[in-house]
C-alpha cells in the first residue's frame, strides 16, 4: 500500500453500450448496455478485483478502462491523465502504463512469432528504444517470469499452458506499466499450474510495485489476490468493499448467494453456510427489468425493488452496496436465511 | 457388505500415438457400490475421462482400446461385450453427461425430440408416451414451463438449462450409473450450485450411482462420498472424501489441495501460501514406465521412486496410497 494513497486509476460513471439493431426508418436504435454507470478506483500498488458471472460486464468494463472498447459516457483518469480526451502520441504514451494479461494463453499469443518477438511487440509499437535495449529488457523479463534464456527462440506451441501464460505476463511487463489488467489469468490453466501463476503475479506485484485490476469469476482466486473487490451483476456494480468486509459480511443478496454457491473443501464452512440457491438465469440484457436488476431472482425482493433502481451507496467503512433492503445499519437482508 | 455395482479390475487402456502405443490407463482398479457417489480427481491428461469412455465403450475406434483387465457391471464383463449389447447398456443402464452443454446437444432438433428419442429407443415407448414422459423429465430437472420449453431448440436455452436437458436425457431411462464428466466446468458458480443441488436430489430419489469427474476439490467435497485421485493414468490415492482432504497421503493429492486458494469459514487478513506443484503432467511417452510418474514433480523423491512403480498401501483404515514414502508423510 502506498503512503500517499492516491488513486492510480479512477473510473467515474463509465458506460459502454453495443448497438444491437438499428431501424433507419424510425430512427430507433436498440442498445445493449454492457456497462452501466460504473465507478471504481484503484490505489497505487493495490489490487482491485471485479467479479461477476459471464455476461456481467466485468471484462468490458476493464477493456473500456484501458480504452480498448469505446465508452459512450464517463470519465477515466489514469495517473492524472484524462484517458478519454487524449489522442495519438499522448495516447501511445499512456498505453505504456496500462497492459493486459489475457485469459487464454493459447489464443492470445501469435503462433508465428518466437517467444522473444512476442515479448518485444509492445516495445516495438509503444517505445522508441534501440534494439539493443529491447533485447536487454527481454532478457530481464524472461528471467523475471521464470523462463530460461534459451526458450526465447521457441514458438508458442513448444510451451505448456503455464509457460505460455508466463510469456503473456512478460509481454505485459515489457513497457514497464503501472497498471496491469489481468483478465481471468488462470482460468484456462490446470489447477496445479494456477498456483505457479498466482504466486508469480504476487511476486511481480511487490517487486515492480504494480497495480492490478483483476478480473475473475473464481472467488477463491479473487480472495487470495485482491485488496478491494467489486461485484458486478448485469452491467452494474452491486457491491464494492474491501476483501475482509465483502467475504466475511456480504450485504447484497446476490453477493451472499454467489459466496454460498462456492463448493468448499472446508467442512466447517459447508456446515455453517447455508446455500442460498437463486433460481433461473439473469434476465435479457437488452431489456433489463425496471428497478433492481436482481429483483426477479432475489429471495427477499419487495415491491420497491421492481420499481425503483437502487443506487450504490456507502454504508459504513466504505462498504458500498446497491440494495434497497440494506439500511444504514448495514445488515444483510438475508440474515434470517443464513 | 453389498456387491459392487461396477467392479473394475486391472484395467489397461492403450492409445495409439505417433510415438507408439501408450497406456493411458495403467492397472487401474476400483469398485462402485449401488447408489454411491464417487469422484475421479486429477489434472487434465490424467486419464479421468478415458476411464469413463472405457466404461461406456466409447473409446475412439482404431485409436484406443482396452488392452487388458475387466469391467464387471452386475455380473457382466463390459470390456468384451458386443457393440450391440453396449448400445443397449449405454443410456439405459449407464449414462454420461459431458462438460460442454453447448456442443453435446444436436442443434437442429428440439430438445423434446432429443429426450423422447432416448425413451423410444430404449424403452419402446410410443411417440405420444415418450413426449409426455419428456415433459415430465424436463419438469424433474426444474425447467420452468416444460410444456412450452419442450419445443425449444438448444440455442434458445441458457448454458445451465442445456445442462439440465442433458441430465434429463441421461436420466430418462433411470440408469444405475451416471457418469458426469466435468458437468459444471463451463457454467457460472450460481448455476453450478443449481446443477449440484439437482444431481443430489435426483440421486436421492432414483438411487443412481454417480461418478463425478472433476479437478475441483470443492466440487468433490460437495458431491461425492469417496474420491479416487488419478495421476498419469494411475490411481495414486483413494479414500473417503473428507478424510483425504483433511489428511492426504499422496504428495500429488496434497499438492492438488494446497495449490488452490480456498474460501474458508472465516477469511483473515493473512493469505494462504499456495503450494506450487512444479512442472506438468508427463507426456504420454512416459506413461506406463516402471517408476513413480510423479517423481519429477515430487519433493519427497528418492532413488527408489525412479526405479519401481509404487504399490498401493493402506494409509489409514479406509485410505490407500500409491507412494514409496507413505511412512515419512504419515
Amino acid at each position: 500500500m502506498s503512503l500517499t494513497n492516491t488513486a492510480l486509476l479512477k473510473v467515474e460513471n463509465l458506460g459502454v453500450r453495443f448497438l444491437m439493431k438499428s431501424n433507419m426508418l424510425l430512427g430507433k436504435k436498440t442498445y445493449l448496455y454492457a456497462v452501466d454507470d460504473v465507478s471504481f478506483e484503484i490505489q497505487r500498488g493495490e489490487t482491485l478485483a471485479i467479479v461477476g458471472e459471464s455476461g456481467s460486464g466485468k471484462t468490458t468494463a476493464a477493456l473500456a478502462a484501458a480504452r480498448l472498447v469505446k465508452a459512450y459516457t464517463g470519465k477515466i483518469t489514469l495517473d492524472n491523465t484524462d484517458m478519454l480526451q487524449i489522442q495519438k502520441e499522448k495516447l501511445r504514451q499512456a498505453r505504456t502504463k496500462v497492459q493486459f494479461i489475457f485469459q487464454d494463453p493459447y489464443s492470445s499469443l501469435n503462433p508465428r512469432l518466437r517467444a522473444e518477438e512476442i515479448v518485444k511487440e509492445p516495445l516495438n509499437s509503444l517505445t522508441n528504444f534501440s534494439s539493443q535495449k529491447k533485447q536487454t529488457l527481454v532478457n530481464d523479463l524472461f528471467s523475471a517470469v521464470g523462463l530460461r534464456p534459451e526458450q526465447q527462440r521457441l514458438f508458442p506451441h513448444q510451451f505448456s499452458g503455464g509457460q505460455r501464460q508466463r510469456i503473456g505476463i512478460a509481454r505485459a511487463l515489457a513497457t514497464q506499466p503501472e497498471l496491469i489488467i489481468c483478465d481471468e489469468p488462470v482460468s484456462a490453466l490446470d489447477v496445479a499450474v494456477q498456483a505457479q501463476i498466482l504466486n508469480l503475479l504476487r511476486e511481480l506485484q511487490s517487486k515492480f510495485e504494480l497495480t492490478y485490476l483483476f478480473i475473475s469469476h473464481d472467488l477463491g482466486v479473487v480472495q487470495h489476490m485482491c485488496d478491494q473487490i467489486a461485484v458486478m451483476y448485469m452491467g452494474k456494480i452491486v457491491e464494492y468493499a474491501d476483501r475482509l468486509s465483502l467475504f466475511n459480511s456480504p450485504l447484497h443478496p446476490y453477493t451472499s448467494a454467489l459466496l454460498s454457491a462456492i463448493p468448499s473443501v472446508d467442512q466447517k464452512r459447508r456446515e455453517s453456510t447455508k446455500r442460498i440457491l437463486i433460481p433461473g438465469d439473469p434476465p435479457d440484457p437488452i431489456n433489463p427489468p425496471k428497478g433492481c436488476r436482481f429483483a426477479n431472482r432475489c429471495p427477499v425482493a419487495k415491491d420497491i425493488c421492481s420499481q425503483k433502481e437502487p443506487k450504490l451507496q456507502n454504508t459504513k467503512n466504505n462498504h458500498k452496496v446497491a440494495c434497497h433492503l440494506v439500511g444504514e445499519t448495514a445488515v444483510s437482508p438475508l440474515k434470517h436465511l443464513l | 457388505m453389498t456387491e459392487p455395482l461396477l467392479s473394475i479390475k486391472n484395467l489397461r487402456i492403450e492409445l495409439n500415438t505417433r510415438d507408439g502405443v501408450a497406456p493411458v490407463i495403467d492397472d487401474f482398479s476400483f469398485d462402485l457400490f449401488p447408489g454411491e457417489a464417487i469422484s475421479f480427481v486429477g489434472e487434465s491428461g490424467c486419464g479421468k475421462s478415458m476411464t469413463a469412455l472405457g466404461i461406456m465403450g466409447l473409446l475412439p475406434e482404431g485409436v484406443g482400446k482396452i488392452a487388458s483387465g475387466s469391467i464387471n457391471f452386475s455380473g457382466e464383463d463390459l470390456s468384451s461385450a458386443e457393440p450391440k449389447r453396449m448400445r443397449n447398456i449405454r443410456g439405459n443402464e449407464i449414462s454420461m453427461i459431458f462438460q460442454e452443454p453447448m456442443t453435446s446437444l444436436n442443434p437442429v432438433y428440439t430438445i423434446g425430440e432429443q429426450i423422447a428419442e432416448v425413451l423410444r429407443a430404449h424403452q419402446g415407448l410410443s411417440k405420444q408416451a415418450s413426449w409426455a414422459k419428456a415433459i415430465e423429465l424436463l419438469d424433474a430437472v426444474r425447467i420452468p414451463n416444460p410444456q412450452a420449453r419442450i419445443s425449444d431448440y438448444p440455442f434458445q436455452m441458457s448454458g445451465g438449462q442445456r445442462q439440465r436437458v442433458m441430465i434429463a436425457i441421461a436420466l430418462a431411462c433411470e440408469p444405475k450409473i451416471l457418469i458426469a464428466d466435468e458437468p459444471t466446468t463451463a457454467l457460472d458458480v450460481t448455476v453450478q450450485a443449481q446443477i449440484f443441488d439437482l444431481l443430489n436430489d435426483l440421486r436421492k430419489q432414483t438411487g443412481t450411482a454417480i461418478i463425478l469427474i472433476t479437478h475441483d476439490m470443492g466440487a468433490v467435497a460437495e458431491m461425492a462420498e469417496r474420491m479416487i485421485v488419478m495421476y498419469a493414468g494411475r490411481k495414486v490415492e483413494e479414500g473417503p472424501v473428507q478424510q483425504v482432504i483433511d489428511n492426504a497421503g499422496h504428495p500429488y493429492t496434497q499438492g492438488l489441495i494446497s495449490c488452490v486458494p480456498h474460501i474458508l469459514e472465516k477469511l483473515t487478513a493473512e493469505r494462504q501460501t499456495l503450494q506450487e506443484v512444479p512442472g506438468i503432467v508427463p507426456s504420454l511417452r512416459d506413461f506406463g514406465k516402471d517408476r513413480c510418474l510423479f517423481a519429477s514433480r515430487c519433493k519427497y523423491v528418492s532413488e527408489k521412486c525412479n526405479n519401481a512403480r509404487p504399490t498401493e498401501n493402506k494409509f489409514s483404515s479406509s485410505q490407500t496410497v500409491a507412494c514409496w514414502h507413505t511412512e515419512s508423510i504419515q
